[in-house]
C-alpha cells in the first residue's frame, strides 16, 4: 500500500520535495544543537522547558482528537464520518510521530533515551507518557492499515479489529490526560497545580483537532477529487464548537480560582502572562491575542448562520487553531516557569535555531500527512488524475 | 566498608568531648571539630563517614555576619569542577547565596527587618526526605540513597530531560546547556567532570564522606556556620542544634521534608 505514496502528479512531488528541503535545512540546525548542546535554545536555568515541550503538548492534543471522528463512527455507527475517519487516524499517526520527535530534540542526551525503557520507572509520569504515546501510535497504525486494506479489497474489515478500535478510544483520552499529569502533579509549579488541567487539555484538543481536520478536508476538496460532503464538516464544526465552549469555560475557572483566592504564588503566573511582571511583558500580547481569538471564534461557531457558511467557518477554525496553539504552545508551558520557584523573573523566547528545528519537525509531520492522505485517497480512487 | 552506628557515635562523641560548654555552644566554638578523627585515625576510605540520615544545620546569623564571604561556595565549586560561564543563561551552581526574601518568601513580610530581607542566604539541594525530583525522573538517574538519605545523581544515565529541574521547588538543579569543560577554572582530577546535556546539583559530598571527610563547604566555613550530621542520632551535633534553637526550613508546606535547617 505504501507504494501509493510514491506515485503522484507534479504538484504532489513539488510539495513533497519542498517539504523535504525544509526538513534538510532544519536537520542542519539540529546538528548544530547536537554539537553545541541545548544552549542554542532560549532556555535557561530558570526556564528549563520551552518551545519544544510546548509543541509536544499541543500535538498530543491533535493526536488525541482523532477520537472525535473514531468514536461517532465506530461506536455510534455515524456513517457520515466514514470518509474522514481514516484522515483523523492518519493525522493522529503524524501527530504522535511529531510529538516523539519534539521530545527527542529536547533531550540533553538524546542517544540515551532508551534508558527510559532500560530502567522503567513507574513512579515517573514521563515513563507513562512514553508508554501511552507509543501504544497509541501502534493502535492507530494497526487500525488504519487493516481498515484501509479491507477497503481496497472491498471486503468487510476482520472482526478482531473492532475491539482494537474500541480500545483506541479510551487510549486517546489517556494520552492527553497523562500529558496533563506531567504538569499537574508538581508541587513546585503552582500554575500547573490544578485539577482542571487535564479536562482543559482535552477540551482544547477536541476543538483544535477537529478545526484542523475541517481545514485539511477543505484543502483536499480543493486540490483533489475527494469530497467529504457537507454533513461531516458541519458535524465536526459542531464538535469543535462544544469543545471550544468547554475550553473557554475551563479557562474562566482557572481565572476565578487564581483571582479570587488571591494566593500570590498562584496569581503571579497569571499576572506575568496577562499583565507582565517586573516590567517583563514578552508573552502579554500573545496571551491577549489568544483570548480574543478564542472569543471571536466562539461567537462565529455558536451562531448557526456563521457556522454553516463555509467562509466564516474557515475563519473560525483558523482562529480556534491559532488561539489554542498560542495557549498551549507558548503560554501554558512557559508561564509555569515565570516567576521561578524563588520568585525571580527570567523571560524566555525561542531562538532562531529553536524555531528552525521546530519548523523541521512540523515539516516532517506535514510530509507524513501528505503521504498518508495520498495513500488513503489513492486507495479510494479519489486522486485527481 | 560501612562503619557501624556505635563507632560513628563514638566519632561524633569524641569530637564533642574535647569541647566545652553547652552542646549548642560546642558546635560553634570555632574549634576545628571537623577534622578530628577517632584516636588519631586519618580520614580515608577505611574510615568513611556514615549516617542514617544526613542533614545540615546552617546558622544564618553567623553566616550573614560574614558579609561577602564565599568560602563555602568556592570550596564546593572548586572540588566538584563546577564550571563558571560568567552569564546567567548557562549558569551552573551547586550552592549559592539568595536573598532571604527569595529563599524564604513565605516568611517574608512588609515590615521585616531590612537587613534580614536582603540577607544573602545560603541555599543548595535540601536532600529532601520526600524528593519530588526523584519521583519524576524517568530513568532513576537521580535517586534517594536509602541508607543515608542523600539524593544522588548518575551522570552517565541522565538523559537530560530536565523533568527533575522542573519538579524541584527550590531551584537546586542546574543543566549543562553546553560543554562545561572549557569553563572549569582549575580542574580537580579526583572528581568527574560532566558533559553537556546532563543535570547536576549538590551531592552532599558523598564522595568525600566515603573517604571520611566532611563536606567541602562545611570544612571551608571559617565560622562553623554549617554543621553536618546524622539526624537519626539523638546525640549528634545537628540534633543538639535543632533541640536548642528555633529552626526553619524552606517551603515545608509542600511536604518535601527538606533536610537543611536554618537558625535565624
Ligand atoms: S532540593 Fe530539589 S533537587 Fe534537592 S532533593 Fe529536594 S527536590 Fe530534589
Ligand atoms: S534530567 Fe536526568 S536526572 Fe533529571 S529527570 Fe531527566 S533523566 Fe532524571
Ligand atoms: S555538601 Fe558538598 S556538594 Fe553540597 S554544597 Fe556543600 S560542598 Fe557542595
Amino acid at each position: 500500500m505504501l507504494e501509493k505514496a510514491l506515485k503522484g502528479t507534479k504538484t504532489y512531488w513539488t510539495l513533497v520535495i519542498s517539504i523535504m528541503v525544509i526538513m534538510g535545512v532544519a536537520f542542519l540546525f539540529y546538528l548544530r544543537q547536537y554539537h553545541y548542546g541545548l544552549g542554542v535554545t532560549g532556555l535557561s536555568r530558570d526556564v528549563t522547558w520551552g518551545f519544544y515541550i510546548a509543541q509536544f503538548t499541543f500535538l498530543v492534543g491533535v493526536a488525541a482528537s482523532a477520537v472525535m471522528v473514531v468514536l461517532p463512527y465506530y461506536l455510534h455507527n455515524y456513517k457520515a464520518f466514514g470518509k474522514i475517519t481514516i484522515l483523523g487516524e492518519f493525522l493522529a499517526i503524524a501527530s504522535v510521530i511529531m510529538c516523539m520527535t519534539f521530545i527527542f530534540v529536547d533531550m540533553g542526551q538524546p542517544f540515551r533515551i532508551l534508558n527510559v525503557f532500560l530502567h522503567p520507572t513507574p513512579h515517573s509520569l514521563m515513563f507513562w507518557d512514553t508508554v501511552a504515546l507509543g501504544g497509541y501510535l501502534l493502535l492507530n497504525i494497526i487500525i488504519s492499515r487493516v481498515v484501509l486494506d479491507a477497503e481496497r479489497k472491498a471486503i468487510a474489515p476482520p472482526g478482531w479489529i473492532k475491539p482494537v478500535i474500541i480500545l483506541s478510544i479510551p487510549w486517546a483520552i489517556s494520552i492527553h490526560t497523562v500529558t496533563a499529569f506531567l504538569y499537574a502533579g508538581l508541587a513546585a509549579r503552582p500554575f500547573w497545580l490544578t485539577a482542571v488541567l487535564a479536562p482543559r487539555f482535552l477540551a482544547s484538543a477536541f476543538s483544535s483537532g477537529p478545526a484542523l481536520l475541517i481545514l485539511l478536508c477543505l484543502l483536499l476538496r480543493k486540490y483533489t477529487r475527494f469530497d467529504p460532503g457537507k454533513e461531516p464538516i458541519q458535524k465536526l464544526a459542531l464538535i469543535a464548537t462544544y469543545a471550544m465552549a468547554a475550553n473557554v469555560f475551563f479557562i474562566l475557572m482557572e481565572f476565578f480560582t487564581a483571582l479570587y483566592s488571591d494566593i500570590p504564588e498562584h496569581l503571579m503566573h497569571f499576572e506575568y502572562l496577562f499583565l507582565g511582571l517586573d516590567g517583563k511583558t514578552n508573552l502579554v500580547p500573545w496571551m491577549w491575542t489568544s483570548e480574543i481569538l478564542a472569543l471571536i471564534a466562539l461567537v462565529l461557531l455558536i451562531n448557526p448562520g456563521t457556522r454553516r457558511r463555509e467562509g466564516t467557518l474557515i475563519l473560525a477554525c483558523v482562529m480556534v487553531f491559532i488561539s489554542i496553539w498560542i495557549d498551549k504552545g507558548m503560554g501554558m508551558v512557559v508561564g509555569g516557569f515565570i516567576p521561578n520557584p524563588l520568585g525571580n523573573v527570567t523571560e524566555y523566547m525561542p531562538t532562531f535555531t529553536e524555531l528552525m528545528i521546530s519548523l523541521g519537525v512540523y515539516a516532517m509531520g506535514l510530509l507524513l500527512v501528505t503521504g498518508l492522505y495520498k495513500i488513503a485517497l489513492s486507495v479510494r480512487g479519489e486522486v485527481r488524475a | 566498608m560501612k562503619i557501624d552506628r556505635r563507632k560513628f557515635i563514638k566519632f561524633t562523641g569524641l569530637t564533642a568531648i574535647g569541647l566545652a560548654g553547652t552542646p549548642a555552644a560546642r558546635a560553634f566554638t570555632g574549634e576545628d571539630s571537623l577534622l578530628v578523627n577517632e584516636a588519631g585515625r586519618q580520614p580515608s576510605v577505611e574510615n568513611p563517614l556514615t549516617a542514617k540520615r544526613w542533614a545540615m544545620v546552617i546558622n544564618l546569623k553567623k553566616c550573614i555576619a560574614q558579609d561577602g564571604c564565599t568560602k563555602c561556595i568556592d570550596a564546593c565549586h572548586t572540588v566538584h569542577n563546577v564550571p563558571d560561564f560568567g552569564n546567567p543563561k548557562d549558569e551552573i551552581k551547586w550552592i549559592w547565596k539568595e536573598s532571604f526574601e527569595h529563599a524564604f518568601h513565605e516568611q517574608e513580610h512588609e515590615f521585616i527587618n531590612e537587613a534580614l530581607k536582603h540577607a544573602p542566604t545560603l541555599v543548595f539541594c535540601n536532600h529532601c526526605d520526600n524528593p519530588p525530583c526523584v519521583r519524576v525522573c524517568p530513568t532513576q538517574a537521580t535517586w534517594k540513597r536509602e541508607e543515608d538519605g542523600i539524593v544522588m545523581m548518575d551522570w552517565h544515565r541522565c538523559i537530560g530531560c530536565r523533568y527533575c529541574v522542573v519538579a524541584c521547588p527550590y531551584g537546586s538543579r542546574s543543566f549543562n546547556w553546553r560543554d562545561p569543560r572549557p569553563f572549569i577554572k582549575e580542574l580537580h582530577p579526583d572528581f568527574p567532570t560532566r558533559v553537556r546535556g546532563v543535570v547536576e546539583k549538590c551531592t552532599f559530598c558523598e564522595e568525600r564522606l566515603a573517604r571520611g571527610l566532611m563536606p567541602a563547604c562545611v570544612e571551608a566555613c571559617p565560622e562553623k556556620a554549617m554543621v553536618f550530621g546524622d539526624l537519626e542520632d539523638a546525640d549528634s551535633e545537628v540534633r543538639e542544634l535543632l533541640r536548642n534553637n528555633y529552626t526553619i526550613r524552606r517551603k515545608p508546606s509542600l511536604g518535601t521534608m527538606p533536610e537543611i535547617y536554618y537558625i535565624i
